[in-house]
């Protein structure tokens, strides 16, 4: 009785499944169509071929590597200044706390279209429009808030008597926190880490304000973006460079989906 | 019924009981504050110079009269509220609104609603039911570029498969993508987009509530609609201002979708679209109109002010 409602049940959610994810299924079906064959619309691709995929690596490469390199810089910077205030907002007398609190949620809310608008001018002024290190600092405001309260959360949690064991051993602050409180957190700065490389990976709004004239120093979204403002648009090479382009995003489930959760519940990240 | 959700969690209590300010000992507190300045000293001058500046100028942008030659020397005229005025008075300005609405309303009714469905409908495990969870973090973790273009494709009028299947029942094929439509094209993707979020955190919502509450009801003979209504429903409460709180300022911001879908072209020019085709003189706007662009900008500046002090309350109540 029981087993037979639960099967009846897997057999909805296979439905509920395959239709939520008809859309990513129909993305790698026309990347793997012959270009005479895309309109045509088949339903699995009849006409099979890989020459897409080739294209679109010949094509994108330089800018797949330059998104990897935006993202891991990202990442670091990232991490690099909420980690430590994390340990200072979780474990450390703050005036004002509670106001910085504020502003970091705030700060995350900020639509990114205003923040380019601002940066534009800022960048143009200083010469900074169109380079790497420009787009990774933009694209790190995305993430700093967010990681900031992760972290800052996650340390809360530590045992005192941990940190206290430490200090009364003589430890500095710096030290505490390098050997004892980082080490401890290391789920939040994976969490953090993971969400900051994808976001960084699919930026597209600060890439097309900042970053428009980069050539081959452009993000894989613009190399994408490439193939929709052209007048004839190539829908092969196009969805192979979205398949290629969602690795990242599938690397992540595979590997680190409770992380995933983990960052959704923070209650902080954006969709 | 807390949620469960770090930043409330970590509210001022728990700080508090970290840093014990009931007996400070005379040295201390002047130590750790040195030391905290020095830890949180990146993260301010970041927040300065990379979040208050950009703001700023988005503000002073909105104050001035830029042009494209002002914006080359710098030497705008201040105008006050001119802009603003500009804008607002804009016959343009209304029916944005009203789009902006629509998009965000439409979409945050129906994410939540599938988001609820789903989250129940996964409450207790099924063989299967951990996979499935995860495939459907897929839409939310894929670049927002490659989503929209493939939405694209797919509601492309004469070769897109959704008007395919539309004609398998004899439904006539729909221009999703024309100016009447195209509102509701990418409300339809965004929809897609913001279920997982939406079905995740209200899932971790109704893990937190004891089984013990539905074991008691069903000994009262409550159904299973009843339960919900009676159960899951009230005591979801606090999770569903926070999501539906998050998912409005997610929701109000979106560009990209729209964006890469439409180019913001008939009814799907929303707030942030038109702030970002005026800035980048692209798509309706064909000349770059910076300070028209930041007067937008401005807008949802301060609605995203008025939303951090929704979430504070928010956060405050769910802490009593």
């Amino acid at each position: 009785m029981t087993v037979h409602r639960t099967w009846w049940k897997t057999a909805i959610g296979v439905t509920l499944t395959v239709v939520m994810l008809f859309p990513v299924y129909w993305m790698i079906n026309v990347s793997l169509t012959q270009r005479d064959a895309i309109r045509a619309g088949d339903f699995y691709p009849k006409s099979f071929t890989l020459d897409h995929y080739r294209v679109a690596f010949h094509q994108q490469l330089p800018f797949l590597a330059t998104s990897l390199v935006i993202s891991i810089a990202t990442v670091l910077l990232t991490l690099l200044i909420a980690a430590p205030a994390g340990y200072a907002l979780s474990r450390l007398y703050v005036p004002g706390r509670g106001t910085l609190n504020f502003l970091l949620i705030v700060a995350q809310m900020i639509p990114a279209v205003v923040m380019s608008i601002g940066l534009y001018q800022i960048y143009s002024n200083l010469g900074t429009l169109d380079t790497l290190p420009g787009l990774i600092i933009a694209d790190s405001t995305i993430a700093v808030p967010f990681a900031v309260l992760l972290y800052s959360a996650f340390m809360a949690g530590i045992p005192r008597e941990l940190i206290q064991a430490a200090q009364v051993d003589g430890a500095s602050h710096w030290r505490t926190f390098r050997s004892i409180a980082l080490p401890i957190s290391r789920n939040a700065s994976v969490t953090a880490a993971l969400f900051t490389f994808l976001w960084a990976w699919s930026d597209f709004l600060f890439a097309s304000t900042l970053n428009r004239g980069g050539g081959n120093l452009r993000p894989i979204t613009l190399g994408i973006y490439d193939y929709i403002g052209s007048q004839n648009q190539e829908w092969g090479p196009l969805m192979a460079t979205a398949v290629i382009a969602s690795v990242p995003t599938a690397i992540l489930l595979v590997f680190a989906q409770r992380y995933v959760a983990a960052g959704a519940i923070a209650g902080a990240v954006k969709d | 019924m807390t949620v469960q959700n770090p930043l409330i969690v970590s509210g001022d209590a728990m700080v508090g009981r970290t840093w014990a300010p009931a007996r400070p000992k005379p040295r201390r507190p002047r130590r750790t504050t040195w030391a905290a300045v020095g830890f949180l000293s990146p993260l301010l001058v970041y927040l300065v110079v990379f979040y208050a500046y950009p703001l700023y100028t988005n503000v002073s942008l909105s104050l001035h009269n830029y042009t494209r030659a002002t914006y080359v020397t710098g030497n705008a005229p201040f105008v006050g509220l001119d802009i603003y005025r500009q804008v607002i008075g804009s016959p343009l300005f209304l029916p944005i609104v009203e789009q902006t609405a629509f998009f965000v309303i439409v979409s945050l009714v129906f994410q939540y609603t599938i988001g609820l469905a789903l989250a129940v409908f996964f409450q207790r495990n099924f063989p299967l039911s951990t996979v499935m969870r995860g495939l459907f973090l897929v839409p939310w973790l894929l670049p927002i570029i490659v989503s929209a273009t493939t939405w694209q494709w797919m509601m492309d009028a004469d070769s897109g498969v959704i008007n395919r299947i539309l004609g398998i029942f004899h439904i006539a094929p729909v221009w999703w993508l024309n100016a009447d439509h195209s509102l509701v094209a990418v409300t339809i993707a965004n929809i897609w987009l913001g279920i997982p979020f939406n079905l995740v955190i209200l899932y971790s919502g109704l893990q937190n509530i004891p089984p013990e509450l539905y074991e008691a009801a069903a000994l009262d003979g409550a159904g299973r609609r009843r339960q919900f209504w009676s159960i899951t429903f009230p005591l979801l409460r606090p999770v569903t201002a926070i999501t539906l709180l998050l998912g409005f300022v997610y929701t109000i911001k979106v560009v990209d979708i729209i964006w890469i879908m439409t180019f913001g072209t008939g009814s799907s020019q929303t707030l942030a679209t038109w702030a970002y085709a005026m800035s980048t003189g692209k798509g309706t706007s064909a000349v770059i109109k910076y300070s028209q662009a930041s007067v937008v900008g401005t807008i949802l500046l301060l609605i995203a002010l008025v939303m951090g002090f929704v979430y504070l309350a928010l956060q405050r109540r769910s802490e009593d």
